[in-house]
């Protein structure tokens, strides 16, 4: 037991631990691995990435010609006085320049479109991914936590392509030619600049570890911190009903202060590299300095030639330091690549179903037929292994066969539950809270899949159907009401999107929604924001059975669908859905008798076990549960 | 908008002022560097003076030294104050959010707010983080290195005159247009967010309807839409960097070809040409560097207005100013309620968000009762008629449009809200919970509540039991929201809550829906004994739930259409009878 609550608790609580592995650096842990799938990434934009290395190359090298040029021309024009002379060197070199501003455009220009575009494509790839994951994978994190990864962690990966390879690549670049002309100028000299170098480097990758270890827990706790925010501005009302306001500044303040102290060590070290190497850079040029006039005291060198190769070493030390800084962003970057990998690699919900929901029409010799169109007739289409098609009629028959369930290892659900519901029957569900009503609903539509046992629907197991396909055939209205931001009519539509706007409206009115709806400012065209923030709760849980309506399925799920709705407005609705779900089969959970009274059956639940079933008149003359839960109400008179 | 802000940078203005001091001196060492360096060349080399290059050599390599001394303390102080200044806006963001009606909360998306909260708040720390290291550099390196320019060489120096505005012009023009691109990109974030955050938390729905596809469709427009704003922002930056080498090399080119004319002259040495340019180099990389604080100035400008939108937005539910000297601020002691003539309306705040539902129609009209303390009233309804309305006027939730709610004779208005609040038990229609323990979200209701206390309330909520069946009991962690319980389980929680605070009136709004029948009556029980004191307000479609109470209240469609003990308003009242047949009928036994 207490083994599954640490396994589970550590999921809820992101960057709880923040203390763990102190010297573990924001490294990642399969570096090669993630370059790789981010390379694979880049290879998206294939030939953009070629032109940016080409005008970065062409930009590097007009940068490096146009400082060697000050050699010549101040030897050869203008020492001597040869102006004609200098007038065509110096218009060569603005052509040189110029192709370099030309190249350096192009290539942040495109460098722009190669990051925005490969940062889309992980961004929407990872969306994808999400939609994917089994519920249990948001049951046990936090939606800051996943929200951060698409906030925090492709922001540093956006700002590595966006920047950091750019500069290490043309860092690189200005660092290999520096030296090469150097070491072309004068070897002697560039001994001083090799010997400066070395330090620097040393220095650097110290500070480099250091500075990557305070970014990672910057990271962690920027993590908490949004986390936070996130969860305390979505409980706002919560906080203001319970004066919590001052215990939630407080507990803000604590993340706030820890965070601000971290993200300046990490801003410290990641800026002190700049003017130490700065300036070791200018201690190798003084040293060069006095060396080249001594050198040229001896006559072994010439004024021109120290004047470029000062130049040089002048600016030799910001390639390095860019390249250390940019090192250290990218080793960021690859970490919070590595976190969103981490979710694309979750493994999706399992579908091993090959059956599939198809509309069919009867053919006259009393045959299944698949057509296109909606028929209000559905088949399950079912792929022989020899190849052969069969079809058979969605009549909505669902029987649980010894299912037993766990969500949580060592919990049981449900036990042993077995139960069956026949085509056309309105089935109902009670028992006292926390029974597992909503679990038995989880499991026909499988957001979960039973730990033993089996569910036939049709007389197929449901595991062999498409998750999609049987999904489709049901019709929820969940337990929680949600709603999206749009139009009421877009939210209604939700259920069928091919449904035109009358179709939604009339489904509107089977769920008695139209009358509200009509009364709002611009009626189905009224805006819903914040799920629904501005409409009374049984409005919202209208709307969501508006939209099962809509859906107009073989087989309809309503968990509590009516719970904030009146009495005489849930009449109404039952009407409207009575005669919609005419010959399907409707399931139902509720807790207010009067809803399930009506149904063909009611089956009592209790502490994960079937009870008792059996009509509302057999139930009360069992005098068993089901009386109780009735007169529950009646005692109190 | 982003000067504003500067005033929150509070404590930590010290920081900035050594920057500033710091700043100055590294870069007058920096300056100096080819300063001696051209000494090296023009006049230790042709003199031959070894001693002398050395002595230059060896000032370069103390300033130096001392350069870094003043670099790393300004990197440090510059972190502490970008990262104090952003702190503070965040906490400023934080207290005001924390200030909001609901009202307010209703016109900002919580999206929005997060956003508003996180990326922008960084947006203006990297901002002041980069300026505190490079924009002050840049006009002292510009003022001193046109100094040294100019000292050696007059005429030479002309050109500089030239140069600069034309990169400022250029400059200026960009980052105009930038900003706007820039705001149009926070708000695409804004809905970018909103999108993968609705689809976290309706992952249900999307799952049960099969919306996956739809899902991300959506969220393709919305992230290529993203993408476009911070491509057309990006393209205009990228002009930036091209535009400043184009000019500055080729200032270059003119002064090699005026200084070159100079050496040939004799009116200047060659040293002193190599000198002048790199401070030509060095004014032009200044003005860049400026140029590049005013892109990330550009950007956070935009943020900044987010932010000051936020905190500037009028709370319209607060205290009343201080008491009149000698007064007694009132508190909830019995727990009577009142309502006079009471209309109300959503949306008449100072912040209507367009949604302004039912304009000019009053979801609530002449309401008139009062609850006399300790009395267990029931008020019952259509969907949308009002309840919730109602009884979120009593905590003053929402402001009256006219009219008046009296708690204990005294006007909700002249309350201060904490001791209202304090006073009043609510248990919201939508239960939220928090990620943490389940003792952690009970003790809400009262910090200091003991162990007795807390399971006390839990007794009472009819919550003990099934808490008590976790393996870890009270230490059970909740998942987001309370995903890991059942709706029934989630209310009762709630319900605890609210017990632990044991307030002197008790609103339940529809908070037993997922509770079976037999539970409900044993809470109601349980409220019958131990809470005898409280004045208990009860929404529910239930008539059970509220059969006992010594006063229902009947609204329709924002009117009160009738108040009386159930006997009574059985024979009297027509919609209450109508709903009472409903759900009573075929039931008797
Ligand atoms: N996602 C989950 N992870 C872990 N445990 C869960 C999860 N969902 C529900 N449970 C647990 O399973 C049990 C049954 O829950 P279920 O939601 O099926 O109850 P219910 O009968 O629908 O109750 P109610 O009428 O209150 O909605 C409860 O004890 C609950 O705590
Ligand atoms: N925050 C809001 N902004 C604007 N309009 C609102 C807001 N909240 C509710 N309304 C509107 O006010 C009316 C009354 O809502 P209220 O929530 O009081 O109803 P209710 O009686 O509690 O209904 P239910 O039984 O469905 O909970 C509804 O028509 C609703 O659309
Ligand atoms: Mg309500």
């Amino acid at each position: 037991m207490e083994e599954n609550k640490k396994v589970y608790g550590a999921g809820m609580r992101r960057g709880g631990g923040g203390g763990r592995g102190v010297r573990s650096f924001e490294k990642p842990k399969n570096l090669r691995g993630t370059i790789a799938k981010i390379l694979k990434y880049l290879g998206k934009s294939k030939f953009l990435v070629a032109v940016i290395v080409i005008c970065l190359l062409v930009s590097a090298i007009s940068a490096l010609a146009g400082s060697y040029f000050l050699k010549p021309l101040i030897n050869n024009y203008i020492i001597p006085g040869d102006f004609k002379g200098l007038a065509l060197a110096l218009l060569f070199l603005g052509i040189i320049y110029l192709v370099g501003a030309i190249a350096a455009f192009l290539q942040s220009r495109f460098t722009v479109k190669m990051a925005q575009t490969t940062t889309n494509i992980i961004r929407r790839d990872l969306f994808d991914k999400m939609q994917s994951l089994e519920l249990r994978y948001f049951d046990s994190h936090t939606h800051g936590e996943l929200m951060s990864r698409f906030t925090n962690d492709v922001d540093n990966v956006q700002l590595m392509l966006d920047h950091s390879l750019t500069q290490l690549i043309s860092s690189t670049l200005t660092l290999i030619g520096t030296v090469t002309m150097m070491i072309i100028l004068s070897p002697i000299l560039f001994i001083i600049t090799a010997i400066v170098l070395v330090i620097m480097i040393l220095i650097s990758m110290k500070i480099a570890s250091k500075s990557r270890y305070y970014f990672k827990n910057q990271q962690e706790i920027l993590g908490e911190l949004n986390g936070y925010i996130e969860e305390s501005i979505s409980g706002l009302k919560e906080i203001k009903v319970f004066n919590h306001e001052e215990h939630a500044k407080k507990a803000f303040n604590r993340i706030n202060e820890k965070f601000r102290v971290t993200a300046a060590n990490a801003n410290f070290l990641a800026g002190i590299i700049m003017p130490i190497m700065g300036n070791l850079n200018n201690i190798c040029y003084a040293a060069t300095a006095v060396f080249g006039g001594i050198l040229i005291l001896m006559n072994r060198f010439d004024v021109g030639s120290l004047a470029a190769f000062l130049q040089y070493s002048r600016h030799i030390g910001q390639p390095i330091n860019q390249i250390t800084a940019q090192v250290n962003n990218i080793m960021a970057a690859l970490a919070g690549a590595e976190r969103i990998f981490e979710v694309m690699e979750q493994k999706p919900e399992v579908d091993n179903g090959n059956i599939t929901l198809v509309n069919a029409r009867r053919t006259p010799d009393g045959n299944l037929e698949e057509c296109e169109e909606r028929t209000g007739l559905w088949a399950w289409k079912h792929p022989k292994d020899n190849g052969e098609l069969t079809h058979t009629e969605l009549k909505g028959d669902v029987r649980f066969f010894d299912v037993y369930f766990e969500y949580e290892p060592g919990v049981p659900v449900l036990r042993d539950v077995s139960l069956y519901a026949k085509p056309g029957q309105k089935i109902a569900f009670v028992g006292s809270t926390g029974a597992g009503k909503t679990t038995i609903t989880n499991l026909i539509n499988r957001f979960y899949d039973v730990n033993e046992g089996k569910i036939l629907y049709d007389g197929i197991n449901i595991i062999d159907i498409k998750k999609a396909d049987l999904r489709r055939s049901l019709a929820m209205v969940l337990q929680d009401t949600h709603l999206f931001t749009g139009t009421v009519i877009d939210n209604i539509r939700y259920g069928r999107l091919d449904a035109t706007d009358e179709e939604c409206i009339n489904a509107a009115k089977i769920a008695s929604a139209d009358s509200f709806i009509s009364r709002l400012p611009h009626g189905y065209h009224t805006v819903i924001r914040g799920d629904g923030g501005n409409l009374s709760q049984g409005e919202r849980q209208l709307i969501a059975i508006a939209r099962a309506a809509v859906a107009s399925p073989p087989v309809m799920i309503l968990d509590e669908a009516t719970s904030s709705i009146d009495t005489h407005t849930e009449r109404l609705i039952e009407k409207g859905m009575d005669a919609l779900m005419a010959g399907r089969t409707v399931f139902v959970i509720a807790h207010r008798l009067s809803t399930v009274r009506n149904a063909n059956a009611i089956i009592v639940i209790e502490h994960g076990q079937i009870i008792e079933r059996g009509s509302h008149e057999e139930l009360l003359a069992l005098k068993g549960r089901y009386y109780q839960l009735c007169t529950g109400q009646i005692e109190l008179e | 908008m982003i000067k504003r802000l500067f005033a929150y940078i509070g404590q930590y203005k010290k920081y900035v002022i050594s920057c500033i001091f710091l700043m100055t001196f590294d870069v007058l060492c920096e300056m100096m560097m080819p300063f001696l360096m051209a000494k090296i060349v023009d006049v230790g080399i042709p003199q031959k003076d070894i001693a002398f290059i050395a002595r230059v050599g060896g000032l370069m390599i103390v300033l130096a030294l001392a350069a870094i001394g003043f670099g790393v303390l300004n990197m440090r102080f510059s972190a502490n104050a970008s990262q104090g200044f952003a702190a503070n806006i965040r906490r400023a963001l934080f207290d005001k959010v924390q200030s909001f009606s609901f009202s307010n909360i209703d016109y900002f998306s919580t999206a929005s707010l997060v956003t508003r909260l996180t990326n922008d708040v960084t947006q203006i720390q990297i901002m002041l983080l980069m300026s505190l290291r490079i924009l002050l550099r840049a006009p002292l390196m510009l003022i001193t290195a046109c100094f040294f320019a100019m000292s050696i060489n007059l005429k030479l120096s002309s050109i500089i005159l030239i140069a600069i505005p034309a990169l400022v012009i250029s400059i200026y023009f960009i980052i105009r247009s930038a900003e706007h691109l820039f705001s149009t990109m926070q708000q695409r974030l804004d809905s970018l967010n909103n999108t993968v955050r609705e689809n976290l938390i309706a992952i249900r729905v999307v799952k049960a309807f099969v919306r996956e596809g739809y899902e991300k469709l959506k969220f393709k427009k919305v992230n290529d839409a993203f993408t476009r704003a911070a491509i057309n922002a990006g393209y205009l930056i990228s002009l930036v960097m091209p535009v400043m080498l184009f000019i500055l090399n080729f200032t270059t080119i003119t002064v090699i070809w005026f200084g070159g004319k100079m050496v040939s002259t004799g009116t200047m040495g060659t040293g002193e040409l190599i000198g002048f340019i790199s401070y030509i180099m060095q004014i032009l990389t200044s003005t860049m560097i400026f140029s590049m604080v005013f892109i990330l100035y550009a950007r956070a400008e935009a943020s900044a207005q987010r932010i000051v939108e936020v905190l500037d937005a009028k709370v319209d539910i607060v205290d009343k100013p201080a008491l009149p000297e000698g007064g007694i601020a009132p508190s909830v002691s019995s727990g009577k309620v009142e309502f006079k003539d009471v209309y109300f309306r959503y949306g008449n705040s100072a912040n209507s968000n367009g949604f302004n539902n039912k304009k000019g129609k009053d979801v609530l009209s002449d309401i008139t009762f009062n609850i006399e303390s300790g009395e267990i009233v029931g008020i019952i309804g259509g969907t949308g008629s009002g309840k919730t309305s109602l009884i979120s006027l009593i905590p003053r939730l929402y402001d009256v449009t006219s009219g008046q709610v009296l708690v204990d004779g005294t006007d909700v208005r002249d309350y201060n809200l904490k001791t209202l609040r304090k006073g009043i038990g609510i248990v919201l229609q939508s239960n939220v919970l928090f990620s943490g323990t389940i003792r952690e979200n009970l003790l809400w209701g009262n910090e200091n509540a003991t162990q007795e206390e807390i399971e006390e309330a839990a007794r009472n909520a009819q919550a003990h039991d099934f808490i008590m069946n976790f393996p870890d009991g009270y230490d059970t962690v909740l998942g987001q929201a309370g995903v890991n319980l059942s709706g029934g389980q989630k209310q009762r929680l709630c319900i605890a809550r609210a017990l632990i605070k044991k307030p002197h009136i008790l609103i339940l709004d529809d908070s037993t829906s997922a509770v079976d029948v037999a539970t409900e009556a044993k809470i109601m029980e349980s409220f019958n004994k131990n809470l005898k004191e409280a004045t208990i307000i009860i929404i529910s479609q239930r008539i059970s739930s509220i059969k006992e109470a010594d006063k229902i209240i009947v609204l329709d469609d924002g009117k009160i259409s009738g108040i009386g003990k159930h006997e009574m308003l059985y024979e009297s009242n027509i919609i209450y009878r109508e709903i009472y047949d409903t759900q009573q009928g075929g039931l008797i036994l």
